[in-house]
Parts: C-alpha cells; sequence; structure tokens
C-alpha cells in the first residue's frame, strides 16, 4: 500500500514577521539603541507638538478687532486676517489692489499657456520675457490710460517680495550666462574682468550690497541724475545673483564633454551659433535645479531689503507688530511669514526636482 | 589698391584671434571709462558734500557704546578701535556658529539615515523646515518672540548659579589667580606628549602592525596632566557667580540676548543645510565599499571610520566649505536686531556718524573677502589633504 504524500497546508508567516508588528520591529525596535532612540523621539514629539496644536487651534482666536478681544489664551489669529491686505500688498492703495491680482493672474494664464503643447513657444517666451514686464509696471505704476499714479514706496508686502525675487532671478539669468561664458572663454581681459567681478560679489554679503546700492550708487551718478530706491535695490539684487548664477551655469558648461564643443566647432559654428545652437541648451537644462535653488535662496534673502528701510513681507509684519492695539502678537505674525516662506520655498524645491526628473533624457551615463 | 584693402580688411577680421583682441580692447576701454566716470562723478559729489575722503576718521573718538566687547572699549575710545571690536564680534560669532552648525549638520544628516524610522522623519521635518525659512525671519523670532520674552531680571528663571532673563543669559565667569600659568604649562605639555604618541603608534602601526589605542590615551593624558597641574596649583580658578539683587542680576559672564539669537539662528540654520550636505556625503560612497570591508573582517564603527568617512568627506567639504563661508557671511545679518557686529557698527552707526559712506562700506567689503578667503584657503588645504591620491 503506497503511502501518498500529503503536505501538511502551509503555515502562515510568524505574526512578528509581517503587517504593523514586523514594521514596527523593524523600524522602532530592531536594537536597544534603536528603543531608546524611538522613546527619545516620542517624548521630543510630546514635548512639541500638543502646546503648539493647543496654542495655534484649540485655544486660537480667529476673529477679532484688537488684541483685547483675543481672550481664549491661544494665537491671536485675527491680528493676521486684520492686517492681511498690508502683507499681501503693502500700502498700496487698496482700491488699486486689483491691478496686482490682474498682473499675476495674467502671468499665471500665459505660464499656463506655455504649457500647452501645440503653442508656439518662441512667440509666447517673447511676450512673458518682453512685452509682460512692460505691461505690469504701467499696471503697478500707474500713469497711463487714466490709472492712478503709485509711489513705489507704498509697493510692499508679498507684492514686493515676489517682485524683487522674480525681476532679480529672470534678469540675472542672462547676465549670468555671459558672466559665465566670460569666464570660461580664453581671452584673458574678459575672463580676468568676470573672474573679478564675480569673486568680489560672492566673498561679500547681500547686506553690503544693498547698502551699496541704497548709499553709494547716488554718490556715483551725476549731478542731478538719481533714481529711486526700489530700482537701486533690484540692481543691487540683479547684480549679486548674477555672479552665484554665473557659477551655477560655469558649472553645467563643465559638464558638457568636450566632444560636443568639438563637434561645433567642426561644423563650422561660429561661437555664439555653436553656444547658443549646442551648449547652452544642454548645460542650463542640467543646471535647471541649481537655477531654481539660485531663486530659492534668492527669494528668502529678499527680506534683507528690510534692513534697508523697505517694507517686504517680512516688514510689513515687524512693522504691523508695533501696533500698539496688537502688542504681543509677534510670534503670530511670524509664524504666518514662516508659513508663507515655507510654503513657497518647499513648493519650489518639489518642482524642481519634478522637472529635473520630466527633462532626464536618458543620455546620462551610469 | 582699394580691393586690396578691403580684402585684407576681411581677412583681418575674419580671424578669431583679431576678433578677439579687437573685443577685448572695447571691453577694457568701457570698463576703464566706466570707471573714471563713476569715479569723477563720486569726486565731484564728495566735493559738493564738503567730505573729505581717507581713513583719518579712523582716529577720531567715536562717542557711541557697543554692546558686546571682547577687548576694553568706551565712548571715548576712536572709530579705529570700534571697528576693531566689531571685527572681533563678527570672527567670534562666525566661528562659535561654524562648529556647532557642524554638530548639528553632523547630527541631524546621520539622524536622517537613521534606520528608525521615527528619528529619520523627525530631522527631515528638521530639515526641511529651517532651510526654507530665510534666516532674518529665524533671527527676528529668537529675538523677538522667544528671548524678549524672557522674565524681567526680578522674576529671572534660575538653573543652580545659571540665570536667564530678558538682558540675556548670566553664568559663572572663570577669573585666573596667581599659579595659572603652571596649568598651562600643563595643558601644553600634555598637548605635546600626546601628540608625540599619536605619531609613535602611527609609526609603529606601519611598522609592525600592531595597533594601539593612541586617540584614547591622549585624550587620558591630557585630562590626568592638566588635573595634576591645577592641584599643583591649588586650584587658581575662582568662579565670579552671578548674583541677584532685589531688581537686577550682578556679577558673572553675560551673553546678551543679540548674541545668543544671532548664533542659535545662524547655527541652526546652517545645520539644517550641512545635514543634507553630510546626508549626501555618505550616501554616495557605494554600498559596496561597507560590504567589503565586512568581509574584510572589520567591525562596524572601524568600517565607519576607516572606509565610509575618509570618502564621503571627499564629497563633503566641497560644498561644507561654502556653507561655511555663507554663515561668516550670513553672520552680518546680526545687524538687524543690532548685534553689535561689522555692518552694524561700521556701516551702520561709523557711516551714520561721519558720512564717509566709501570708505566705511570699502573697509567692510575688504573684511568679508579676507575672511572669505581665508576660510576658502583653509578648506581647500584640508580638501587637498583628504582627497584620492591617484597614482
Amino acid at each position: 500500500m503506497a503511502i501518498e504524500f500529503k503536505p501538511s497546508p502551509s503555515l502562515p508567516p510568524p505574526v512578528n514577521s509581517v503587517g504593523a508588528v514586523a514594521w514596527v520591529r523593524q523600524n522602532l525596535l530592531s536594537s536597544p539603541l534603536n528603543v531608546f532612540l524611538t522613546l527619545f523621539s516620542v517624548y521630543v514629539m510630546y514635548l512639541l507638538i500638543p502646546p503648539v496644536v493647543e496654542w495655534g487651534f484649540v485655544n486660537a482666536t480667529f476673529t477679532g478687532a484688537s488684541k483685547a478681544e483675543c481672550t481664549a489664551g491661544g494665537a491671536c489669529w485675527a491680528f493676521v486676517g486684520v492686517y492681511f491686505k498690508q502683507f499681501m500688498y503693502g500700502l498700496y492703495p487698496s482700491e488699486e489692489t486689483w491691478r496686482i491680482n490682474l498682473a499675476l493672474i495674467a502671468l499665471v494664464i500665459l505660464i499656463g499657456v506655455f504649457a500647452v503643447k501645440t503653442v508656439n513657444k518662441l512667440y509666447l517666451s517673447l511676450v512673458i520675457i518682453l512685452v509682460y514686464p512692460v505691461v505690469a509696471y504701467f499696471l503697478f505704476a500707474g500713469g497711463v490710460f487714466g490709472l492712478e499714479v503709485v509711489e513705489t514706496s507704498l509697493w510692499g508686502g508679498l507684492f514686493l517680495t515676489t517682485l524683487l525675487g522674480v525681476v532679480g532671478i529672470v534678469a540675472s539669468l542672462p547676465l549670468g550666462v555671459l558672466l559665465a561664458l566670460g569666464r570660461q572663454s580664453n581671452m584673458p581681459i574678459a575672463k580676468s574682468v568676470c573672474i573679478v567681478f564675480i569673486e568680489t560679489i560672492r566673498a561679500v554679503p547681500l547686506i553690503t550690497i544693498l547698502f551699496m546700492a541704497s548709499v553709494m550708487i547716488p554718490l556715483f551718478l551725476p549731478e542731478g541724475m538719481n533714481f529711486n530706491k526700489l530700482l537701486r535695490v533690484l540692481i543691487g539684487i540683479t547684480l549679486f545673483s548674477a555672479a552665484y548664477m554665473a557659477e551655477v551655469i560655469r558649472g553645467g558648461l563643465q559638464a558638457i564633454p568636450k566632444g560636443q564643443y568639438e563637434a561645433a566647432d567642426a561644423m563650422g559654428l561660429t561661437y555664439w551659433q555653436s553656444m547658443i545652437l549646442v551648449i547652452l541648451p544642454q548645460a542650463l537644462k542640467l543646471v535647471i535645479p541649481g537655477i531654481v535653488n539660485t531663486f530659492i535662496g534668492l527669494f528668502k534673502d529678499t527680506t534683507l531689503v528690510y534692513i534697508v528701510g523697505m517694507f517686504d513681507l517680512l516688514g510689513r509684519i515687524q512693522a504691523a507688530t508695533h501696533d500698539s492695539s496688537w502688542l504681543g502678537t509677534t510670534i503670530e505674525g511670524y509664524a504666518f511669514a514662516g508659513f508663507v516662506y515655507w510654503a513657497a520655498c518647499f513648493g519650489m524645491s518639489r518642482y524642481s526636482m519634478r522637472i529635473e526628473r520630466k527633462l532626464e533624457t536618458g543620455h546620462k551615463r551610469n | 589698391m582699394s580691393e586690396k584693402t578691403t580684402s585684407s580688411n576681411k581677412s583681418f577680421l575674419n580671424d578669431a584671434a583679431n576678433r578677439a583682441l579687437i573685443f577685448q580692447i572695447v571691453l577694457l576701454a568701457v570698463v576703464v571709462f566706466v570707471g573714471y566716470y563713476l569715479f569723477s562723478n563720486l569726486q565731484a559729489n564728495l566735493s559738493d558734500q564738503g567730505i573729505s575722503t581717507g581713513f583719518a576718521f579712523l582716529n577720531q573718538p567715536a562717542g557711541f557704546p557697543v554692546l558686546l566687547h571682547l577687548i576694553d572699549y568706551t565712548e571715548a575710545d576712536t572709530y579705529g578701535r570700534a571697528f576693531v571690536v566689531a571685527l572681533i564680534n563678527t570672527v567670534v560669532i562666525s566661528l562659535m556658529g561654524i562648529v556647532l552648525a557642524t554638530i548639528i549638520g553632523v547630527i541631524m544628516g546621520l539622524a536622517r539615515l537613521s534606520n528608525n524610522w521615527l528619528v529619520a522623519r523627525l530631522a527631515t521635518v528638521y530639515v526641511e523646515t529651517l532651510r526654507n525659512i530665510p534666516l532674518l525671519l529665524q533671527m527676528f523670532f529668537w529675538y523677538f518672540a522667544v528671548l524678549a520674552t524672557l522674565p524681567i531680571p526680578k522674576n529671572s528663571i534660575i538653573f543652580g548659579d545659571f540665570f536667564l532673563n530678558k538682558r540675556g543669559i548670566y553664568s559663572p565667569n572663570p577669573i585666573t589667580q596667581d599659579g595659572f600659568s603652571v596649568v598651562i604649562a600643563g595643558f601644553i605639555l600634555s598637548l605635546v606628549a600626546s601628540i608625540a604618541l599619536i605619531v609613535w603608534a602611527k609609526k609603529r602601526q606601519t611598522r609592525t602592525g600592531l595597533w594601539f589605542p593612541a586617540y584614547w590615551s591622549s585624550l587620558g593624558i591630557i585630562v590626568v596632566i592638566t588635573f595634576l597641574a591645577l592641584a599643583v596649583a591649588g586650584f587658581p580658578i575662582e568662579f565670579d557667580l552671578p548674583q541677584k539683587s532685589r531688581f537686577n542680576v550682578t556679577g558673572g559672564m553675560v551673553l546678551p540676548p543679540e548674541f545668543v539669537a544671532v548664533l542659535v539662528a545662524l547655527s541652526t540654520y546652517t545645520g539644517a543645510f550641512i545635514a543634507e550636505i553630510v546626508r549626501a556625503g555618505i550616501l554616495s560612497v557605494n554600498w559596496g565599499q561597507t560590504e567589503a570591508a565586512r568581509s574584510l573582517g572589520l567591525k562596524d564603527s572601524l568600517t565607519q571610520r576607516l572606509i565610509v568617512l575618509p570618502q564621503a568627506l571627499r564629497v563633503i567639504i566641497p560644498p561644507l566649505t561654502s556653507q561655511f563661508l555663507n554663515l561668516a557671511k550670513n553672520s552680518s545679518l546680526g545687524a538687524a536686531i543690532a548685534y553689535p557686529e561689522l555692518v552694524a557698527v561700521v556701516m551702520g552707526t561709523t557711516l551714520n556718524q561721519t558720512g564717509q559712506a566709501i570708505e566705511n562700506i570699502g573697509l567692510c567689503m575688504l573684511v568679508y573677502g579676507t575672511l572669505s578667503l581665508t576660510i576658502s584657503v583653509f578648506m581647500n588645504w584640508y580638501n587637498k589633504k583628504m582627497s584620492l591620491t591617484e597614482r
């Protein structure tokens, strides 16, 4: 009689090697040190999270007209609510703020159209780079088509922050490309001029540049010629970020294999043709993350204009916390500013990671 | 004849070298001209405003107090001395910031790589929060929102001999007595002895392969000898303890809140960037290296110290250098909360009082340039020392 082989049904895996239990054992409790670290982290979270939640949400007051109405003992978000308009637009007259909104919406639409595949990108780029800034400038400053004139000293808040950041980066990009090309060129004089410029600017803090822009530029101009502080600060910021941009782009230029340069020369392309058609498109694509990082850095650095007496988002908040009916709302103001800056910078860094993956064309040598 | 000239003109311009020459001459001319133009405007403006150029003002009495001075300084001292005080303040806060930021960065970088899920998440939150918020805002936060809400001196928070209040952190101030030179001599002696020990241990290891715990032993030597020297000299240190009187705290060493705010903000902010650099550096070392080290029988600590770390450092050092430079430059933001560093004293008060814009801003730029150059020269030397020697 043959014995029939009957495998017994397979047992389920041990409870502590699958599922949540296994995960906890592996990731939180795998060794005595790990147990200690886990307990320590839980303790840190216990110290931080409940008080913050209690202060910011549970006991917070969201509406009200003065600090006296915030009686719950938590955060007084009413402060942010009352000053919201100032934080966004500075002292821009409130019946004119539609002009800022309009310009912003137009920019969003233009960039949205850019993402549509069938549009002629060359013309659209020209519109964005050449036409849009002019239109936006007249919208902001007024003085044409019956728009009321708004002095630049009234511009402020997040609007000013964004303006400084965007203008700074857009204007510094072409300048940075020229400086990077100059630094890489084999013309000794051009090269040394570029190196001196880049290294001088990179060696000093932005504050000194801003002080220079606000104090020294007037001294260097002929009698009677003067332009306003916003423009001076913009020039300072642009020169500053151009130096950093140049170094980022130089990284890209150096990463292009020599064969590309030689191939372009062998095709009989002139210097500018080979740069514009062959080298720069590849180099710029390589350094998109670097450019975005420069932009994030610049966006954060725009807060420094407060030191030379301009009221960007942080400056407006700093001014508002001195309001006598809102004394003691400093933390709320900083929390709001911190959230705005954090959201913008974090969003941009994630976006740049996405672009990086999207533009990855598989030429990378591994 | 005319035909010949045109053709020679053409060939002259067709030569890239000639074009480069012409372009550079034009560029140089433009730079020189613009420089001359700006300079002549400057001279005209300065003579119009009746400002005399030159650094003579540095010898005039400054007449303003400086909150924190590590060398003697009074209002009667000169602008030159105020400048030196500010320079010391900038250097001190930069160096302390660099040390603290490196410690924070290494800890957070390692924590992000931890196989403890919770620790890694917390470190990620730390890094992503701090590096996406402007430094100036963080400084304001520490200064106006945290340190300004501390109690008044009367109600100081007390930890033993440490007092914490609105005016700063008060701690015992060590004052050296006669005979302290014996301690210093002992310390230097122990330092020399331990260096000799390390050199000897290294030589012996190369010769015989025998290993000697040189670092731990030298630590022991330093501690023991310094302590013996202290005992021999009869502990020549006295502590000036902060005393709480009715409305104030007197004595002791005071760290003003401006200093604390700048230091905390600088080191936590830069620490977040350094954490990312450390993480990237360690991740860049191929896992095969670790496996190879293990298969050679090296234990984990030796694997890290001899295999992973030296290779990671090559990736870490260059970006670390630029973070150090950033930190030194960012210390200038202390001006915004009145920490008396270079920008606040020289480009703020001195410039306002004397009106010597060019000299003061130039002086500042020169100092920052020198500081940046010093740090980068040092780090380049270190980088060279650590870099791969290829055969």
